[in-house]
């Protein structure tokens, strides 16, 4: 079994169709959607962890190209710039998956992307703007 | 003092100078105190050093630009489109470090231009005038930067609070403040002090620190100018002499152009506005026993209270009491629940400023200065009533 984060990005036209529904029923993968969002006249953004067989994963990342959906492997719902964060820690107390935490040795922020579930009230309660939702990278998402 | 003390300002920088002073950080004394006892400690060590790096709203920056051909008088001033105030004489403005951007956004303000100023970027200085028959200038649009301006010093009027309340929000809905985002029902609580590296927890009474004592300002050496702004050493302490809240406070000030970003730092507060991260070290002499006791504090015997900051009023409701040994464990146990604990000041930055601090002072670089003046150390601050007839 193989276990992903996934960013799939739909054009308009594939609002109408069950992907998901697909995704679960013939590929066999064990869903669970993070974020969704969708903006008028604009590509709807999925972010979901996903749970399957290595020949299941791959044939559903086929299968979402056929589709012409947009379909990346993620490390982490966010990416934290290293350079700017102070490690102050503000983003440990609003971040409820455990994947922000200070070390209580040498007090450095350590973040953990397989824990992350892409909730983003780190982006806004980071003093020094140091974390990027992977969701508002402005269409660059940052692949695995 | 001196009847008693062990050494004096004077001695302690002879042996600085001759690279004997035996200098260790803050955590470091506590290890030493508990090991061989304060009589000991207070022989063997001479400097003690702390730090801390926290949001420190009341802090800016005083610039002269220089003057143009022809010459301005300039009236309003704006940096990169923020305002500076520069009501006093024709080049000279004041950038505080909390003022927004006129663009609306609450994501970039003075503290953003002191940041990019530190790390030698360009800035764009517009200003305008009415023109005077000295001054016929009426507006100027250009670039600075600190290599071409003359004077650009930090003035923070309010800065290295000693103590300060922790934060957390008893109301139903996330609120957005200056002690960071609180989540409903007491989901989080937020503290922003450096706790037993901090320099005023280290120095109670203010024996040793007044107008005049040199100390680790931005990554450079800088001053303190005298006491802050609300500065309010009247506050109840316990018996090891600490106050329970913000108490006293100190203006510092020192020179931008020597500093490093590492150690201030633009900070957005989301929902309240721009901060500023200013790093400040403070060197404590050891003159006798009662400075060794006082440097050596433990995170366990310094207490603050936590306070509901759901309650827009300036006596917030007080929760609890708690110790920053409990804070900074990651959780604490608030109306019968455990509830994660966060910093808003970066200990990892406050350790490195006690140990460049030491490491200053050990390779004879930086020497002690004895207080020109003492601060206050009776004072409580007013409250602004509000009175008719305005």
């Amino acid at each position: 079994m193989q276990e992903i984060k996934a960013f799939l990005r739909f054009p308009q036209e594939h609002f109408s169709k069950p992907i998901t529904y697909r995704l679960v029923k013939e590929y066999n993968l064990m869903i669970n959607i993070l974020r969704a969002e969708v903006a008028a006249n604009k590509a709807g953004e999925l972010i979901m962890d996903i749970e399957g067989s290595e020949q299941d994963i791959a044939e559903a990342i086929d299968f979402t190209a056929h589709e012409g959906i947009e379909f990346r492997i993620l490390k982490s719902g966010i990416t934290l710039d290293e350079e700017r964060c102070v490690h102050c820690g503000a983003c440990t107390s609003v971040c409820p998956s455990g994947a922000l935490t200070l070390r209580r040795d040498d007090w450095s922020l350590v973040f953990a992307p397989e824990k992350c579930f892409a909730c983003e009230l780190c982006v806004k309660s980071c003093p020094v703007r140091a974390i990027v939702a992977v969701m508002h990278l402005n269409g660059t998402v940052l692949a695995g | 003092m001196s009847i008693l003390s062990l050494k004096s300002f004077a001695e302690i920088n002879e042996k600085i100078k001759q690279r004997r002073a035996v200098v260790v950080t803050a955590e470091e004394i506590a290890e030493i105190v508990a090991e061989k006892g304060t009589a000991q400690a207070a022989k063997e060590v001479d400097v003690v050093t702390t730090g801390t790096f926290g949001p420190m709203c009341s802090s800016g920056v005083w610039l002269n630009f220089g003057h143009s051909e022809p010459p301005i008088r300039m009236t309003k001033v704006w940096l990169n489109d923020v305002p500076a105030y520069a009501g006093v004489a024709a080049v000279d403005a004041y950038l505080g470090a909390t003022e927004l951007t006129e663009s609306g956004s609450l994501e970039y303000g003075g503290a953003h231009v002191i940041e990019e100023l530190i790390a030698g970027k360009q800035v764009k200085l517009r200003a305008i005038s009415y023109g005077t028959d000295c001054y016929p200038r009426t507006e100027i649009a250009t670039y600075i930067s600190k290599e071409i301006i003359n004077e650009a010093y930090l003035f923070n009027p309010r800065n290295a609070y000693q103590n300060y309340g922790a934060a957390a929000n008893r109301s139903d809905r996330t609120i957005h403040t200056y002690m960071g985002t609180l989540l409903p029902n007491c989901g989080n609580v937020n503290y922003s002090t450096s706790g037993a590296l901090s320099p005023l927890i280290n120095d109670p009474y203010l024996r040793t620190i007044g107008i005049g004592t040199r100390i680790f300002l931005g990554g450079t050496q800088g001053y303190v100018a005298w006491h802050g702004t609300q500065h309010n050493p009247s506050r109840p302490r316990g018996e090891n002499g600490l106050p329970f809240q913000n108490a006293a406070s100190l203006a510092l000030i020192g020179d931008l152009k020597q500093m490093s970003t590492q150690f201030i730092r633009a900070a957005v507060m989301e929902g309240y506005g721009v901060s500023m991260f200013v790093g400040v070290g403070i060197p404590i002499p050891i003159l006798d026993e009662e400075m060794v006791r006082y440097a050596a504090v433990c995170n366990r015997d310094i207490y603050t209270n936590i306070y509901d900051y759901s309650v827009p009023s300036r006596s917030r409701p007080v929760l609890a009491k708690v110790s920053y040994e409990t804070l900074q464990s990651g959780t604490v146990v608030l109306e019968g629940r455990k509830v994660p604990t966060a910093p808003l000041s970066s200990m990892k930055t406050a350790r490195a400023i006690a140990s460049t601090l030491k490491q200053w002072i050990a390779d004879g670089q930086f020497l002690l200065s004895e207080p020109v003046a003492p601060l206050p150390t009776t004072a409580s601050p007013q409250n602004l009533e509000i009175v008719g007839g305005a």
